[in-house]
């Protein structure tokens, strides 16, 4: 099977895998990298959702084969590292307003977040309510108002 | 070891002390300390002879599933750790509703030690507890809220005696504070240290007095999750995170109709020479396949041929169920001779899936079997599994999972149960995972339902209240029919069938509306069904809610008047009142947008919720790509009184998830049954509710204890929510809603396919990078 490499939380990976494999599989099967979560496999719950390049992605629709050996993806468990800070402000933001229920969406919710507030830094300006309704991600806990708070709460400290 | 039943035994208070309690737990032989006591309090279960129109005054679900334990309760153990730390097993599940927090602080209080150094898991199905590991009505925190604490001051009275010999002072001169024990002389050792001196080489019972209320320091105070930071860091490890060795991903090839039963595989072969394939092998429910990566499995699945037998819904469709539902109506009797108001409501069936699919792991060998699984009730299901695998339960172990979410899917175990059967017949561990196309289609649905309420009045007076529900048959079999059985006898209804005794049981009557019937009625078995969250209470709550609103318009009172005067419990009233005034009830607003109140009663708790919405058009047809926005909840103010409070930051989670549900039952979420199966097969088929649905202002208000108890919280503030959503609906539209969800009759996507029954995994995810 032909091999794969790309960076993954900061560090060079390399898989043995099919070039259809999707990301998601990858991380999971192979790599043993469980943060991104399954909720649909049709990039519609966004309960995978990670990094490219510090962008939003969900990894359950991305084949392994489409990724460049330079491209960077974060998962959950490398959004820590990608400040100086025990946790990032996100993550801080979330525990803050205690946001997590049953906890199965919000590593995607987090990293949806960030991208968000990036994504609207990038257009110089602030998060409106309407860049909130636009958040695609299920929580079927129903968690959403204190989603909302800690982007906002979180989006004052990055 | 064991006492004669009435566990966690009350002893008659001292005479010195009115109202003080004193309860028997034990110490229990270990090489440190473990101190125990029985799970189930005493019970409030009353009097048959209580003359009583309301059975849920008497005598609720919940006082069913706590006296049911009485006799046969096993023991819950705290433990005290040599590095300071204190553990407790929990023999309930956590799918998200956060019991492991309250359990925690009720645990810190008595033992005064910081709730971060409790660490509670969650305990393997343990037999001996038989009706007393079932997670569900509510009903968590009301019957550990007393042995825990008993368990916890066991540990603390050993703890102290140990220190008393340590620091060389009386025990009474002592202070334990954050898990040090100080004495007069300054002198301070903590817990940690005394672990070993404070176990018992004999199991000996112990007589301990509970903390009194006005000196918590932890209940009732604000706490944050105790999974909070596995959460948010993605180290929380659910069902598939686990690394079981060699427990490979393994998917199923389901049937296009409900319950379909495969035939022939034209392609078994081919499709075991697949990338990755290990197995593939015919189940009961379909055609397995075990692969190196659920990538590959969902490859096999599609590319599998198999000719499928019918089902057990086959040609059935919304409409054809709700002539059968029609049929069965019970009589709602002649009509009154004095003025009423009736009316008719339609339930379409919905989804209780989670956001984690149905999952197990399972590892069967020819003597033996291992199960990890988020299971509510996981004695039922270890049972279950021995007997199709034929192996005696003691050889069938079953670990409880964290859950991504309940909302009543995991009282069932129908992965474990098919990844059981994979295993055996693969003879290899294997990781079975639910496409969510699996899941909403061929998973457990909430039952379609009507409903029909009859309101007579004369002038001001409500003189009688009959409800008739209709309901799809409720699959109840995970526990709860084994429990009723046992206790039936006890219970004053009679022999009346599980259904009907859960629904007497759980649905209240909070207004005095004179002599009020309420009877269910079920149909029909062949869907997989199971309760979602709050059970009958919202469809039954909504419509009842509904007909008071209509009862008000024709008499001309105002909604929010005629629940206050017509309620007969004053917490009811004083959370009506509450929502009322913080949410400015009667406030004016443009045409198009209304308020909606609602109340509802149960698991000896109280919730009132008042909403604002808007249905406007430009609101209404706002556009959201692949969504149903439709009308908005602009606003909502829950008020919510369970008695004493454990945590009220985790309480308020729970009403803002209720909420949710409520917006989404009443708005846009329902599933469409055509020609034998469900149409619904994505999250942007089926529309819980989602961001652009949420209401922008939300208070939620805890009322102050005035009971001193705990009453249940998981469940309660669905009936309510989705009842003020369609009150607030029909008041804004001027046309009362009469069938749920009220999109219902617009379908909002293009159905996938059935054949193959799981869709591709989309390749254009690098377009989408945002």
């Amino acid at each position: 099977m032909p091999k794969h490499t790309f960076r993954l939380n900061g560090e060079q990976v390399t898989v043995d895998v099919a070039d259809e494999e999707r990301l998601l599989w990858v991380l999971r099967d192979v790599l043993g990298v469980t943060g991104p979560k399954y909720g649909c496999g049709i990039n519609v719950c966004k309960a995978c959702t990670s990094h490219l390049n510090g962008r939003a992605v969900n990894p359950c629709a991305v084949p392994v084969g489409a990724l460049k050996p330079t491209d960077e993806i974060t998962t959950i468990e490398g959004l820590a590292d990608t400040v100086d800070t025990d946790l990032h402000p996100m993550q801080q933001a979330w525990l803050d307003l205690d946001v997590a229920q049953c906890g199965y969406c919000q590593p995607g919710q987090i990293m949806a977040a960030v991208a968000l507030v990036r994504r609207v830094a990038e257009e110089n300006r602030d998060i409106t309510e309407a860049d909130l309704d636009g958040i695609r991600n299920i929580c079927r806990c129903g968690t959403y108002p204190r989603i909302r708070a800690a982007i906002r709460a979180g989006a004052a400290k990055m | 070891m064991r006492n004669d039943g009435t566990a966690p035994r009350e002893e008659p208070g001292p005479p010195d002390g009115p109202g003080r309690r004193r309860f028997l737990g034990y110490v229990l032989a270990a090489p440190t300390l473990v101190a125990a006591a029985e799970l189930a309090p005493a019970s409030r279960a009353a009097a048959a002879d209580i003359p009583s129109p309301e059975i849920t005054e008497l005598l609720d679900l919940n006082d069913v599933m706590t006296a049911a334990a009485l006799p046969t309760s096993g023991l819950i153990r705290v433990e005290v750790h040599e590095d300071g730390t204190v553990s407790f097993a929990l023999p309930r599940a956590e799918v998200g509703q956060g019991i492991t927090t309250p359990t925690s602080m009720l645990i810190a209080e008595e033992l005064d030690v910081p709730v971060e150094r409790v660490r509670v898991t969650l305990a393997d199905a343990r037999p001996e507890l038989l009706f007393n590991q079932l997670t569900g009505a509510s009903n968590t925190t009301i019957s550990t809220y007393t042995p825990v604490r008993v368990a916890a001051a066991v540990a603390r009275q050993r703890l102290l005696r140990a220190a008393s010999a340590e620091l060389g002072a009386a025990v009474g001169e002592l202070t334990l504070r954050a898990g040090v024990v100080t004495a007069p002389t300054g002198r301070t050792v903590g817990i940690g240290a005394l672990a070993r001196q404070a176990a018992a080489s004999r199991t000996e019972q112990a007589s301990v007095d509970l903390k009194p209320r006005e000196r918590f320091t932890v209940i009732g105070r604000p706490q944050n999750r105790v999974d909070a930071l596995a959460a948010v860091t993605g180290r929380k490890k659910f069902t598939l995170d686990l690394d079981v060795p060699d427990a490979r991903p393994a998917m199923v090839c389901r049937p296009p109709t409900i319950n379909g039963r495969p035939g022939a595989v034209a392609n078994l072969d081919e499709v075991r020479a697949m990338p990755g394939v290990t197995d593939v092998v015919v189940i009961s429910t379909g055609v397995a396949v075990r692969a190196g990566t659920f990538g590959q499995c969902v490859d096999a699945v599609r590319a599998l041929r198999v000719a499928w037998k019918p089902g057990t819904a086959e040609g059935k469709s919304d409409a054809s169920v709700q002539k059968q539902l029609r049929a069965a109506e019970l009589p709602m009797g002649l009509p009154p001779l004095t003025p009423s108001v009736e009316g008719e409501f339609t339930f379409a069936f919905r989804s209780n899936s989670a956001l984690e699919p149905n999952c197990a792991i399972a590892d069967v060998r020819p003597d033996r079997a291992e199960i990890w699984s988020s299971l509510k009730s996981p004695i039922v299901a270890q049972q279950t599994i021995a007997a199709q695998l034929r192996l005696p339960v003691g050889a069938v172990t079953v670990h409880v999972t964290e859950g991504g979410g309940s909302f009543g899917r995991k009282l069932f175990f129908d992965a474990a149960l098919e990844a059981a059967e994979i295993s055996q017949k693969t003879g290899k561990p294997v990781k079975l995972m639910w496409h969510r196309a699996d899941d909403a289609r061929q998973g457990r649905a909430h039952p379609m339902a009507r409903s029909r309420v009859r309101i007579a009045y004369a002038g001001d007076t409500v003189l009688g209240y009959k409800q008739r529900h209709t309901s799809v048959a409720t699959d109840l079999g995970h526990g709860l029919g084994e429990l009723f059985t046992a206790m039936a006898a006890q219970l004053p209804v009679g022999d009346a069938a599980f259904a009907q005794t859960f629904f007497q049981l759980s649905q209240s009557m909070p207004y005095d509306f004179g002599a009020n019937s309420r009877l269910l009625n079920e149909t029909d078995k062949g869907f997989n069904t199971g309760s979602m969250r709050n059970v009958y209470s919202p469809d039954v709550t909504c419509a009842r809610e509904l007909m008071v609103d209509r009862l008000a318009a024709r008499t001309g009172r105002d909604p929010y008047e005629l629940r206050r005067r017509s309620l007969r419990d004053d917490r009811a009233r004083a959370a009506l009142e509450k929502v009322a005034e913080a949410g400015d009830w009667g406030r004016s607003m443009p045409a198009g947008t209304a308020q909606g109140i609602a109340l509802h009663t149960e698991y000896h708790a109280v919730n009132a919720v008042l909403v604002e919405i808007d249905c406007r058009p430009e609101t209404v047809n706002r556009p959201v790509r692949d969504g149903v926005t439709g009308p908005r909840v602009t606003k909502a103010v829950v008020a919510v009184d369970v008695g004493l409070t454990v945590n009220p930051r985790g309480l308020q989670a729970q009403m803002m998830g209720c909420l949710m549900d409520g917006i989404a039952l009443t708005l846009t979420s329902g599933l469409h049954l055509r020609d034998g199966h469900f149409l619904e097969a994505s999250w942007d088929n089926y529309f819980y509710t989602r961001q652009w649905n949420t209401p922008p202002e939300l208070e939620i208000i805890v009322m102050p204890d005035t009971t001193g108890k705990p009453g249940g919280a998981g469940e309660l503030g669905v009936a309510a929510s989705m009842a003020a959503v369609a009150c607030a609906y029909g008041r804004a539209t001027g046309t009362m809603p009469t069938s749920f969800p009220i999109n219902h009759d617009t379908l909002s996507f293009t159905p996938k396919p059935t054949v193959p029954p799981i869709p591709a995994s989309p390749t254009d995810g690098l377009d989408h990078v945002r």
